[in-house]
């Protein structure tokens, strides 16, 4: 039911990290936005493109069974919300992963799966979701 | 000019079937077929990934290891027989998700088993002309066999991606011959799930013929011969195959040892000859020559002469998984489980 | 600036449930005429009208829901002003703000304020699509959320911070379902145990089926008035005391902290002052449990439990029907039943019901303050308001 544009104009952020950092407090935002919430009209003009490295720990978690329609061939999915190095917090699914592991403090980073796609004729949707990672991998 | 390989990333899918699991379901002692094919097993894409997902992250380990900036990438290319669209190329999703878009040349190839290795060669000639500084060629696949066929004991997931240029090269491409006819031994037409194949017609006339004729051609037009060679990789859609045409070319069993992936991940189609020469370059030393042919049906070969140099010192080759380390942590499934996630389940509509 | 007192002068409701034979114009009208007539007044009275809907669009491809509700109630052919309000799960309190303050203003004298939503026209899967709108679409919902899956969240999280126990949350739905036994217009009429709750299936862990309110179809009104005139319709008028509103990041993942919604402690704080009150003078509150985490949070953050212990009050009795203070009397969202938009409404008539002593079986003796707490999405979204026995 969703459109390719809407998707297509959140590729740079949903494939590449792409978030946002107020140059008048150094807070760093994701995903962009126009005026930084704390800073207000004194952030116009001083917001920085920059991009996240795309790893964290995870925060919260919880094993879905009763998921996105999207998601039904990997039922149950873990679902994260993940505490990013650089700050912001994101939520998304932690694949290629025994379920049992995963706990909160686990170390992951991001790579690009498939989010969905429009039926088997409709446009498919790439994104973020989470990979576990060792605890001193470089 | 000298030009090469600059930098190279793989990337293999967790999941994993056994032939016995896959013989279990259509009455075939399967672990005799994986002993024939010389296939203990095969790697199965999460249903998550694709093509283009296995491309991303090949792509990526491969700028990992290098320092090139993705906007000197002048043209990217991906080879494969399961690209996700039929028009709307895996590249151009490729080139976003490595920063290097939008000033590039991007088109998907298709020859088979060889279209990753048709996009290296030309990366070669539009390095070797000037016209780019760098170029990507990634071969992948989630190539499919229909169920209770014999290449569903060998159908896998997988793929590699090289960084082509002419500064800082690891390994130069020395050479390059291709072979090509018209052999219809294995095809698939538009709009099918399945390929279909010519059964034993797929052996002499086909693989053997042709990676047989790239090797020589190569070897002729260049007064090479094995034992010139390092480390050597031919197209591997079992085990048997490369072992049989390595013995015929002359090859020994020790040059083709490093390159053999195909035992534990099964048959990556486009990714098969990547990633058997990224499984060699995990290992090569300064001054190793490596020998590759791939095989396409349809048909053709291509085959490569190269030499690795001093600068495979300095690579940062640890940035990012060897094919050793990829697929270390395997998880196997049953069939069932693996039906679900290749999509051979007729499910309900909406 | 002295703004008018308010009352409210009748209630009516429906049942909630799955209600096949009822369309969304019926299950409005319905729940409004029970109100009108309860206010004994007459349809030339009504100023305007107020309606609280999440999703109708969707539910049932129909928008311009205060139209449809002007026309349906018969009110249309004489042009009243007719507003629909959304803010997902508080569309109603949000609704019963809105016409609390016309009221107050001056502006209107005589204002209907209803909620309806009709849930089970679309397929389970179709319905939980729409009730996740009310997160972040784009970075929460295509990420692979589902609006329960950001409750579990919490629920992992308050349990990893606070020690909040699998059994505790269990014991909301209890009280609720045993609070519900005593409701006949309850979706839900029957006591449960915890094992119950624990052996359902899981949704998203450690949330189960019977951690969740269900989907409903149902509607509730309220008829308000300036308290001024209140006793020339109804012997027990109710005023509004205090009505507070505060918002929050839309995506739970933005929050300061998630196992808090600052949006009910600060909507809480608006309305208190408003009312000149605090918690100790609340005797009963009808506070937003779609999910049994969320009554452990909003018990904490409307400031009658500490931080970390309302798992502990919840399982001690404190929340009870006997308790400190009885929360959600009706059998609240999980029992009572959840169609969206009439949710903040239904909380309404059930503190109206308590005040004015019409509760029955469940009846909370000498109630003379009562709350009602409503939240939009994972908390983006907090009303509160104070109810007082005139």
């Amino acid at each position: 039911m969703a459109t390719a544009p809407r998707y297509w104009r959140e590729n740079p952020s949903r494939y590449n990290m792409y978030g946002i950092k107020c140059n008048s407090c150094g807070r760093c935002f994701f995903p962009p936005r126009v005026i930084c919430p704390v800073c207000h009209r004194k952030s116009v003009g001083k917001m920085e493109t920059i991009k996240l490295k795309g790893e964290g720990r995870i925060f919260s978690l919880s094993e879905v069974h009763e998921g996105l329609e999207e998601l039904s061939l990997q039922r149950p999915y873990v679902l994260a919300m993940v505490e990013l190095d650089e700050g912001p917090k994101v939520t998304g699914q932690v694949i290629d992963c025994d379920p049992c592991d995963m706990k909160i403090g686990t170390k992951v980073r991001v790579t690009l799966r498939k989010l969905s796609e429009e039926g088997p004729s409709g446009v498919i949707h790439y994104g973020y979701k989470f990979i576990p990672v060792p605890e001193n991998a470089p | 000019m000298k030009v090469g390989i600059v930098s190279y990333g793989a990337y293999v899918p967790r999941y994993r079937i056994t032939p016995d699991e896959i013989g279990k379901v259509w009455g075939v002692d399967g672990k005799a077929m994986g002993k024939g094919l010389m296939i203990f097993s095969k790697s199965v894409p999460s249903p998550d990934e694709d093509t283009i997902t296995i491309a991303v992250e090949s792509a990526r380990n491969m700028m990992r290891r290098c320092d090139v900036h993705p906007k000197d990438i002048g043209a990217l290319y991906v080879g494969s027989e399961s690209h996700p669209y039929a028009v709307k190329p895996s590249g151009t999703i490729v080139a976003e998700a490595i920063e290097a878009s939008p000033d590039l040349m991007v088109a998907d190839f298709e020859f088979a088993c060889k279209a990753g290795t048709a996009a290296i060669q030309t990366c070669m000639g539009l390095v070797g002309a000037g016209l780019v500084k760098y170029g990507v060629a990634i071969g992948a696949d989630t190539s499919q066999g229909a169920p209770g066929d014999a290449l569903e004991y060998s159908a896998s997931a997988g793929g590699a991606a090289f960084l082509i240029g002419s500064e800082k090269i690891i390994a130069t491409l020395d050479h390059t011959y291709s072979y090509t006819t018209d052999t219809p031994d294995f095809w698939r037409r538009e709009g099918q799930m399945y390929p279909r194949h010519g059964g034993r017609f797929t052996g002499e006339p086909a693989y053997f013929k042709h990676v047989m004729s790239g090797a020589k051609g190569l070897m002729e037009r260049n007064k090479t011969a094995p034992k010139d060679y390092t480390h050597a990789v031919f197209h591997q859609p079992n085990g048997k195959f490369p072992t049989r045409v390595a013995k015929q070319l002359g090859f020994t069993d020790g040059q083709v040892k490093t390159g053999l992936v195909v035992p534990h991940i099964g048959n990556t189609y486009s990714g098969a000859v990547p990633l058997g020469l990224s499984a060699i370059l995990d290992e090569a030393k300064p001054g190793d020559r490596i020998f590759a042919v791939a095989y396409g049906s349809g048909a053709g070969s291509d085959a490569f002469d190269i030499t690795v140099t001093e600068e495979m010192k300095d690579f940062r080759r640890d940035r990012a998984p060897t094919v050793k380390e990829l697929i270390a942590n395997p998880k196997f499934l049953d069939y069932a489980t693996y039906a679900k996630f290749r999509g051979k389940i007729i499910l309900g509509s909406e | 600036m002295t703004m008018r007192r308010v009352a409210i002068i009748g209630v009516g409701d429906t049942e909630f449930g799955e209600l096949w034979d009822a369309s969304f114009r019926e299950i409005g009208i319905k729940a409004g005429l029970a109100a009108v007539a309860s206010a004994n007044i007459t349809a030339d009275k009504i100023d305007a009208v107020y309606v609280g809907n999440m999703s109708a669009g969707r539910f049932i491809e129909q928008e311009h829901i205060g139209a449809l509700i002007a026309d349906y109630s018969g009110l249309a052919r004489d042009h009243i002003p007719a507003t629909r309000i959304e803010a997902a799960g508080a569309s109603g309190g949000l609704a019963l703000r809105q016409g609390f303050m016309a009221v107050a203003s001056e502006l209107h004298d005589i204002v209907v304020v209803g909620g309806a939503e009709k849930m089970t026209d679309v397929s389970d899967v179709e319905s939980a699509m729409i009730q996740s709108s009310a997160a972040d679409q784009e970075w929460e919902t295509v990420l692979g959320a589902t609006f329960p899956s950001l409750h579990a969240l919490i629920a992992h999280r308050h349990m990893h911070e606070h020690g909040t126990t699998r059994d505790q949350l269990a014991d909301v739905a209890v009280k609720n379902h045993k609070n519900g036994s005593l409701n006949p217009k309850a979706q839900f009429q029957r006591e449960i145990k915890r094992e119950t709750v624990l052996g359902s299936p899981m949704v998203a862990s450690p949330l189960r089926v019977f951690d969740c309110a269900p989907s409903s179809d149902g509607a509730a009104a309220v008829v308000l008035c300036p308290l001024d005139h209140a006793k020339n319709y109804t012997e027990m008028p109710i005023e509004i005391l205090g009505s507070g509103q505060a918002s929050d990041t839309l995506a739970l993942h933005h929050r300061k902290d998630i196992c808090t919604m600052e949006a009910t402690k600060v909507a809480a704080a608006r309305a208190f002052k408003m009312a000149g009150l605090s918690q100790k003078d609340v005797d009963i509150a009808e506070v937003h449990d779609n999910f049994t985490i969320s009554e452990i949070l909003a018990i904490e953050d409307l400031g009658f439990f500490k931080k970390g212990e309302g798992g502990k009050a919840t399982e001690e009795g404190r929340t009870s029907l006997g308790g400190d203070i009885a929360v959600n009397t009706s059998g609240g969202l999980k029992a009572r039943g959840d169609p969206i938009g009439a949710t903040g409404l239904a909380q309404a008539v059930e503190i109206v019901t308590q005040l004015r002593g019409g509760a029955g079986k469940r009846q909370v003796k000498d109630a003379s303050v009562g709350l009602t707490h409503n939240v939009g999405g994972t908390g983006a979204t907090v009303v509160v308001h104070l109810f007082r026995r005139v």
